[in-house]
């Protein structure tokens, strides 16, 4: 038997044999020209007479132009909502499920268009969006139609009573969901809103409007002011809250609490995170290095509860490693609306900015980079997939949210070390452990001082499952039964 | 008392590594977003036609009917840009009528062996079996494991049979059969596909399943069979193939798994010396698609027999 040729290099090549097409999402988003404020059911021209545009990060082309809401709009929204706010909370609940029902169903019915929008809006890939971000909105709002008839059966024996006006104010990152995860369980519980979405990602929020619009909902319940820092200040500080509901970065929250110290508003924060994600020597590797690369790349790793500081055990920290190396030379970096792109555009210049400085303090601090090759679209806003190796607990890539996609590895020795490690940081919103043993899985997710835990797994969501933070991450949960107390009073 | 001590398997799994099933499961589910439009799609449908081992594994089986099965393994349409298949695979008893027609062109005679598809049968029955198979021009042997051994825990003794049977196959590539729905779970799986490759030349294949249980090949356990190959070529330099079989019908489907050698092994692996579909009513879905994409639409459904008893 002749010895066949032994290939001595061991290398994969991940190659250009087979190329995949360009495959571009083709569906229209039915963005308008110009939106104004959607404010007591109707769109109306901003006060301030001021509009701002908004661009995509994908070629940086301008999408459409968006109202600037100034005081007096956030205060006609406010008295808007208040106005509604008495007849919405006497509503019987089955009369309120019923319009949380028409509004997930509508979403469902238009999914594609919401989808191609919200890729459009905040450069995610289209495949996140079209099969994370709409479906999960709309499950958001079947999940809380359920609730709304159900009130008293919440806490036994007592009911939960709406608050009154919630302000909200959301990030850019996950634009429709953090609207739905805001709105659904404000209206369950008979409260009314007014929200503002992030200024670089209006968008969806305004087409959602017209969703309300179609569903019937009565005028005022549910108001969206845009623009950015000033208006989410006047949002925040109007007289007529009764609660702040925000999603965003910790300094904002942090600034937020500071003003409603006080007044007597409630307030609920879902902040930043730098989340650990922890693999132990006897994980199944492979499928920890899948969900390394989901927990940090997932929406380029914009997302507050990212797996950004791996932890690996020491003993597989070189496995990892190249297992991660060969992984991320078949992820797709490009144009969002592609069907195959895996990472999209980063969704601003300031935010690209903000990782490229980070990534330069991980280089001069020491940490080892590596990126795979990859050609980036000339226009837009891109960043590739990154890892940073030989990291440790004093970098600042190790302890700032990057907010980006970039990973920073550590290694650990010990259990008691990763636990350590992991809880040494201002945050405390998720974190992640690999192994093949059940009761570690228990072990670890008592003592990590973070609101989620998973295992095996990472950046799982359900509507029945409370999200929310420790530490500097914030406080208030968001989703199941949890979720609905953060919206009323309990009698 | 000794020292406890896990049995055989527990310590080759551990030895391998653990699958999380979830995680797998998640993870083929992306190749199935894979969008393949316009040029990849005809170059995905090519290849896999290549690739394809076109296969008559029935009692029935007749000269008459491997003859009709060589012919359209040469020419599976009347489109000359549409490749021939791999190799066409039958029983030990029909290697010599399939001889008659494609010995010396580029469509090998691949036969199953060894008391196919059980494998119940003692070693010398199935070892004489396959000499028979090579004595009568089979280019590739197709063999079944031993799982009533590799679930009792006698792992030694599949490795052994297998290397037996490699030794009765001569110059003949070697694919083995690890019967992946009899072995139930990924870490089984795993387990089996590296006491295989341990003894398998360069080349040789691992293979799915039989087509003769309830659940063939999947995109899981293609997964986790090409992981293995992945971490035993970066272990030892060697490079084993692949083949999935049984229960891929549909050009979609065979995209699908196309998409995942593409991502988990690379360039090197898309071609019929590493990778192969064992399958029948996958060529005639596959020249419906070519002749949809050359043409722009789609023929009468009785231009392309949906039967694989019907070539």
């Amino acid at each position: 038997m002749p010895a066949k040729k032994i290939n001595p290099a061991r290398e994969l090549l991940f190659g250009n044999l087979w190329e995949y097409d360009p495959a571009p999402e083709s569906a229209p988003a039915f963005i308008d020209n110009r939106y104004g404020l959607f404010i007591n059911g109707k769109f109306v021209a901003p006060k301030t007479k001021k509009y701002f545009d908004s661009i995509s990060p994908r070629n940086e082309e301008k999408l459409s132009e968006i109202a600037l809401a100034g005081a007096a709009d956030v205060d006609a929204a406010y008295q808007a909502a208040a106005t509604a706010f008495k007849p919405w909370s006497k509503l019987p609940g089955i009369e309120r499920a019923k319009y949380l029902f028409r509004i997930a169903r509508l979403l469902q019915d238009r999914a594609r268009e919401f989808a191609v929008a919200e890729t459009l809006d905040g450069g995610k890939p289209i495949k996140e969006s079209r099969d994370f971000d709409v479906p999960m909105a709309a499950a958001h709002f079947f999940y809380h139609a359920g609730w709304a008839d159900k009130l008293d059966h919440v806490t036994p024996g007592r009911t939960l009573v709406p608050l009154g006006v919630i302000g909200q104010v959301i990030p850019w990152n996950f634009p429709l969901l953090m609207l739905a995860w805001k709105i659904a369980p404000a209206l369950a519980t008979g409260n009314t809103v007014v929200l503002k979405p992030a200024e670089t990602t209006s968008i969806t929020a305004l087409k959602f409007a017209s969703i309300l619009q179609d569903a019937g909902l009565p005028p005022g319940v549910v108001n969206f002011v845009t623009g950015a820092g000033e208006t989410g200040s006047a949002v925040v500080n109007h007289p007529l809250a009764a609660k702040i509901a925000f999603t965003g970065s910790t300094a904002v929250g942090k600034a937020i609490q500071r003003a409603l110290a006080g007044t007597g508003k409630r307030l609920t924060l879902e902040l930043g995170g730098k989340a650990a994600n922890i693999v132990f020597d006897d994980a199944p590797l492979d499928q920890a290095v899948e969900g390394i690369i989901n927990g940090i790349f997932f929406n380029q790793g914009h997302v507050c509860c990212a797996g950004s500081r791996l932890l690996v055990q020491e003993s597989i920290a070189e496995t990892i490693l190249s297992k991660l190396k060969i992984r991320l030379k078949t992820l797709r970096t490009g144009d969002p609306l592609d069907k195959n792109t895996d990472i999209g555009a980063i969704n601003s210049k300031a935010q690209l900015t903000r990782i490229q400085d980070l990534v330069a303090a991980g280089i001069s601090e020491g940490a080892e980079i590596y990126q795979p090759a990859c050609t980036l679209p000339k226009n837009g806003f891109y960043f590739p997939p990154t890892l940073f190796s030989n990291v440790s607990q004093s970098h600042r890539i190790a302890r700032e949210e990057i907010f980006g996609p970039v990973l920073s590895i550590l290694t650990f020795r010990t259990p008691e070390e990763a636990v350590e490690k992991a809880n040494n940081t201002h945050y405390g919103l998720s974190a992640g452990v690999w192994t093949d043993k059940g009761s570690r899985i228990l072990k670890m997710s008592t003592e990590l001082k973070a609101g989620v835990v998973w295992a095996n797994t990472f950046n799982k969501f359900d509507p029945t499952s409370p999200f929310g933070g420790y530490k500097e991450s914030g406080f208030g949960r968001e989703g199941g039964k949890q979720g609905l107390l953060d919206y009323a009073t309990l009698h | 008392m000794a020292t406890h001590q896990f049995p055989a398997l527990r310590r080759l799994i551990q030895e391998v590594g653990p699958v999380d099933q979830v995680g797998i499961d998640e993870r083929v589910a992306k190749y199935g977003t894979r969008s393949i439009k316009k040029n990849a799609k005809v170059f995905g449908l090519k290849l896999a036609t290549t690739m394809v081992d076109l296969t008559t594994l029935e009692g029935k089986d007749t000269p008459g009917k491997v003859a009709s099965l060589c012919q359209k393994a040469l020419h599976p349409h009347d489109d000359p840009a549409i490749p021939p298949t791999a190799a066409v695979c039958v029983y030990p008893a029909m290697v010599r009528h399939a001889a008659k027609w494609v010995k010396g062109t580029s469509v090998k005679i691949a036969s199953v062996a060894t008391a196919f598809p059980s494998g119940q049968a003692p070693l010398k029955t199935r070892l004489a079996e396959v000499r028979a198979a090579v004595a009568d021009g089979a280019d590739e042997i197709d063999m079944v494991i031993n799982r009533g051994a590799f679930l009792a825990g006698e792992i030694n003794l599949v490795q052994d049979e297998i290397s037996a049977v490699l030794e009765a196959c001569g110059e003949c590539t070697l694919k083995v059969i690890l019967e992946t729905s009899e072995l139930e779970t990924y870490d089984n799986i795993r387990a089996a596909s590296f006491l295989a490759m341990r003894v398998l030349r360069p080349g040789d294949f691992i293979k799915t399943s039989t087509g003769k249980t309830n659940l063939n090949a999947t995109l899981g356990n293609n997964q986790v069979m090409l992981e293995a190959i992945r971490d035993f070529y970066f272990e030892t330099g060697i490079e084993i193939a692949m083949k999935p079989a049984g229960g891929i019908r549909t050009a979609k489907q065979a995209l699908h798994f196309l998409v995942a050698v593409k991502e988990t092994l690379g360039d090197a692996w898309l071609s019929n010396s590493r990778y192969r579909f064992g399958a029948s009513a996958l060529l005639n879905d596959l020249v419906r698609q070519l002749v949809k994409e050359k043409t722009g639409v789609y023929q009468a459904p009785y231009t392309f027999s949906e039967s694989s008893s019907a070539y």
